[in-house]
């Protein structure tokens, strides 16, 4: 018995031993801080994560990685006499859960070589010491030497950088507007041509599509289960509508007049019943809304060009509508009324789209650097545009590209030249990623029947435990 | 008291034959549980500044969850749907399947085994995608059924339908220990009490379930111990609408990762385990009592 508990006895202090210390390190000063190793190795593995998956989410993405990058940049390593092997992580989970695998796997050490993540994220892997800036993997001459950067507008470099350093390469950017069926305008008596100047445009028109049977007339996502999708295709657009932005002069928005007119335009159509609650309730509302749109069953969705060109692209889409081009009508979101929204604007947007980064644990800091502006050379990207997006464009992380194709497409010509300069990008905040949870609390608060002032002052609550109080407006 | 080595091994060797049960035990078992304790002693969190410098923060956690109205929430929706789902659900659906089963041709007996013992051992993310095909609101087959399309049972009745998937999930395990439980119960004694004029509960009453206390207790025991700590909620629901189905394990999972509060997360999973260990003692007394 007493060797028993002595055993007991030294287990237990063993592992509190190993315990103690463990959590709260930075993973990224753990990696290497070796910008040169392996630089001269003759046999390199590499691999890439990306959230797209051949036959599933973003298909023509990671055909693209595998069948043209992976092949081309082999043969381009090979004639230089290096053996390359690159492995390709593919995922198809919702954009929260790869988030949360990638976060993980950078803890540990572990995760592709070169990810993808979503820009907006930027800041916070960075104060958590998951990623480290280019300069500091690569070598700061290496990466200032990129020939790329001048082909990247600025805008669009917002997405990769936090507190005045690049920490990855943009993969493009995108734009939010509302979307259309022009086939239920007509039967709704609506235009074909809709341009709503105000809140109350839209919900004139929901009304319209109301009386039309079997219709859902507006899908504006909200609620937990959308998480993101939620803060930056709802409510942002919303909050910009009615003059402000989630965060400005180093302060976030709390219980503020205008978090209280976008909780109430939620308030507005849902309880209206312009909007389906389950559509933002259920696990799959996403999907389900891309799949309900193409199918002719929602009226006006507020979504990303994302949706035009990779879920309803008649060719390469998701949810195919071979009618696209004719039946999907699109304008931008109006401000609550003309000149009340941010900066006096009549019209917003918002603009997210990913990134990629070099893992600061790869074991090949300079061949990743290679693969890495490799995909982000305008080659490479044209031929991403051309051959595998189907011809559907996407506003790259490349002027050139952009000039040269954008105009084929009418959808994405709007973006860049209409929306695309009275957007805004979400905050590189570390903190952002919490907050954003907070808003979307608020919204399902407020779709299932509380009023637009408790949600927001539920929420400036919990905003002033995560950010504190004195970083907090309230008005 | 004098130990006798009846193996005659010597206490080297025996140490030798347990070292390996003892180090996957303290590896997979003794140490995850004290690294819980250890995370849900910190306001650790999975990004932000807290994932670097984590502070202690004692029981400041548990303190939180105990004013948290979503955590009380969530154990009040653990308790509905343990009760639902195990303790009525399988426990009733099981001894009943169990009980008429007694007697059916044994062709009769083995396909309905067959076919509630499938709903119990196929992969859960699989069962999820069929209940998924059930229940869906606008393709489900439960509308299409019933002709209507605009219930969409797992938002409208989350609790409801979870309760009932997993009845219909667990009851095979309850089927067989009550159906082995049955056949001790000596036939003799079921005839006597026949011939006494005993039918229906009182036969059950006065005869079978002395017989079977043990097992109804063990049983319940084991399925609410799995339903506490049953993650499937979340493949049907994940917690949703707006947390009316999220359950403790869901609520865990949503703290950890998708609110990244991993100490509080780890916290909640010390508390579940203390629920556990006290419906455990609980259980045990019983069974002790009636023995």
């Amino acid at each position: 018995m007493r060797i028993r508990t002595g055993l007991l006895t030294i287990g237990v202090a063993g592992c509190l031993l190993v315990l103690t210390g463990c959590i709260g390190q930075s993973p990224a000063s753990s990696g290497n801080s070796d910008t040169q190793l392996n630089a001269n190795a003759k046999d390199v593995t590499l691999s890439i994560s990306s959230n797209s998956i051949v036959g599933g989410k973003n298909d023509s993405g990671a055909r693209w990685i595998t069948q043209y990058v992976v092949p081309a940049f082999t043969q381009m390593e090979k004639a230089k006499g290096v053996t390359v092997h690159i492995t390709f992580n593919g995922d198809g989970s919702d954009d929260g859960s790869y988030g949360q695998k990638q976060v993980l796997a950078l803890r540990t050490g572990g995760g592709g070589d070169i990810l993808e993540i979503d820009g907006t994220d930027v800041g916070d892997y960075s104060e958590s010491g998951l990623i480290k800036p280019l300069g500091a993997v690569v070598g700061q001459d290496e990466v200032s030497g990129w020939s790329g950067w001048s082909q990247i507008s600025k805008s669009v470099q917002q997405l990769d950088e936090y507190k005045g350093q690049a920490y990855a390469i943009p993969i493009g950017t995108d734009g939010r507007v509302l979307f259309y069926n022009k086939n239920l305008f007509a039967q709704a008596g609506l235009p074909a041509n809709w341009q709503p100047k105000s809140w109350a445009d839209i919900i004139t028109a929901g009304q319209a599509l109301k009386k039309v049977s079997g219709v859902t007339p507006i899908q504006l996502d909200g609620g937990t289960a959308m998480a993101e999708t939620t803060t930056v295709n709802g409510f942002l657009p919303m909050l910009a509508g009615a003059g402000q932005l989630l965060f400005d002069n180093g302060k976030w928005q709390g219980n503020t007049a205008a978090m209280r007119s976008a909780l109430g335009f939620y308030q507005q159509i849902f309880s209206q019943g312009l909007a389906d609650p389950v559509l933002d309730e259920e696990s799959q509302g996403r999907d389900q809304s891309f799949a309900e749109f193409a199918a002719n069953k929602i009226g006006i969705y507020a979504e990303s060009d994302y949706m035009w060109r990779s879920i309803l692209s008649p060719t390469v889409g998701n949810d195919k509508m071979a009618d696209r081009n004719s039946a999907v009508g699109y304008a931008l979101i109006p401000a609550q009324n003309p000149g009340s929204g941010i900066g006096g604007q009549n019209f917003v947007s918002y603009s997210g789209g990913g990134v990629r980064l070099i893992n600061p644990h790869t074991k090949y800091p300079q061949q990743a650097w290679e693969l890495l502006t490799f995909m982000a050379s305008a080659p490479a990207i044209e031929t991403y545009e051309t051959q595998y997006l189907g011809g559907a464009t996407q506003v790259t992380g490349n002027t050139e590209v952009d000039k040269k194709l954008l105009a084929g497409d009418p959808l994405l010509n709007f973006v860049s030249t209409k929306a695309l300069p009275v957007t805004h990008f979400r905050p590189s905040e570390g903190d952002y990623t919490q907050v954003s949870a907070l808003v979307q609390q608020a919204t399902a608060d407020v779709i299932s029947g509380k009023s637009p002032a408790d949600a927001a002052s539920t929420y400036a609550t919990s905003l002033a435990k995560v950010v504190g109080q004195a970083n907090v407006v309230d008005n | 008291m004098r130990r006798v080595d009846v193996a005659g091994l010597g206490v080297p060797r025996a140490l030798a034959f347990i070292a390996p049960a003892i180090i996957i035990i303290a590896v997979f078992l003794v140490f995850p549980a004290l690294w819980t304790i250890y995370i849900g002693s910190t306001n650790f969190e999975l990004t932000g500044p807290n994932s670097i410098n984590p502070q202690f923060v004692g029981f400041g956690n548990i303190t939180n969850a105990i004013t948290d109205p979503q955590f009380r929430g969530s154990l009040v929706l653990t308790v509905v749907y343990v009760a639902g789902s195990a303790v009525i659900g399988q426990n009733l659906l099981g001894f009943l399947l169990a009980w008429l089963m007694r007697s059916t041709p044994k062709l009769l007996r083995s396909i309905v085994q067959g076919l509630i013992l499938l709903a119990w051992i196929l992969p859960g993310t699989v069962v999820a995608f069929l209940w998924f095909a059930l229940l869906d609101r606008n393709s489900g087959t439960l509308n299409a059924l019933l002709g209507n399309h605009s219930t969409a049972w797992l938002i409208q009745y989350p609790m409801l339908s979870l309760i009932f998937f997993n009845t219909w999930r667990g009851t095979a395990f309850s089927m067989m220990l009550y159906g082995s439980a049955l056949s001790t119960v000596p036939p003799t004694q079921l005839e006597i009490a026949r011939l006494s004029g005993a039918r229906g509960w009182r036969l059950l009453r006065d005869v079978v379930l002395p017989h079977i206390r043990g097992h109804v207790l063990t049983n319940t025991l084991l399925i609410t111990l799995w339903t506490a700590n049953d993650f499937s909620p979340y493949l049907l629901t994940a917690g949703g609408p707006n947390h009316a189905s999220e359950v403790l394990p869901v609520f865990i999972y949503d703290q950890a990762l998708n609110s990244s509060q991993f100490g509080y997360a780890s916290a909640i999973s010390v508390l579940l385990l203390v629920v556990n260990l006290v419906i455990a003692l609980l259980y045990l007394r019983l069974l002790r009592r009636r023995g």
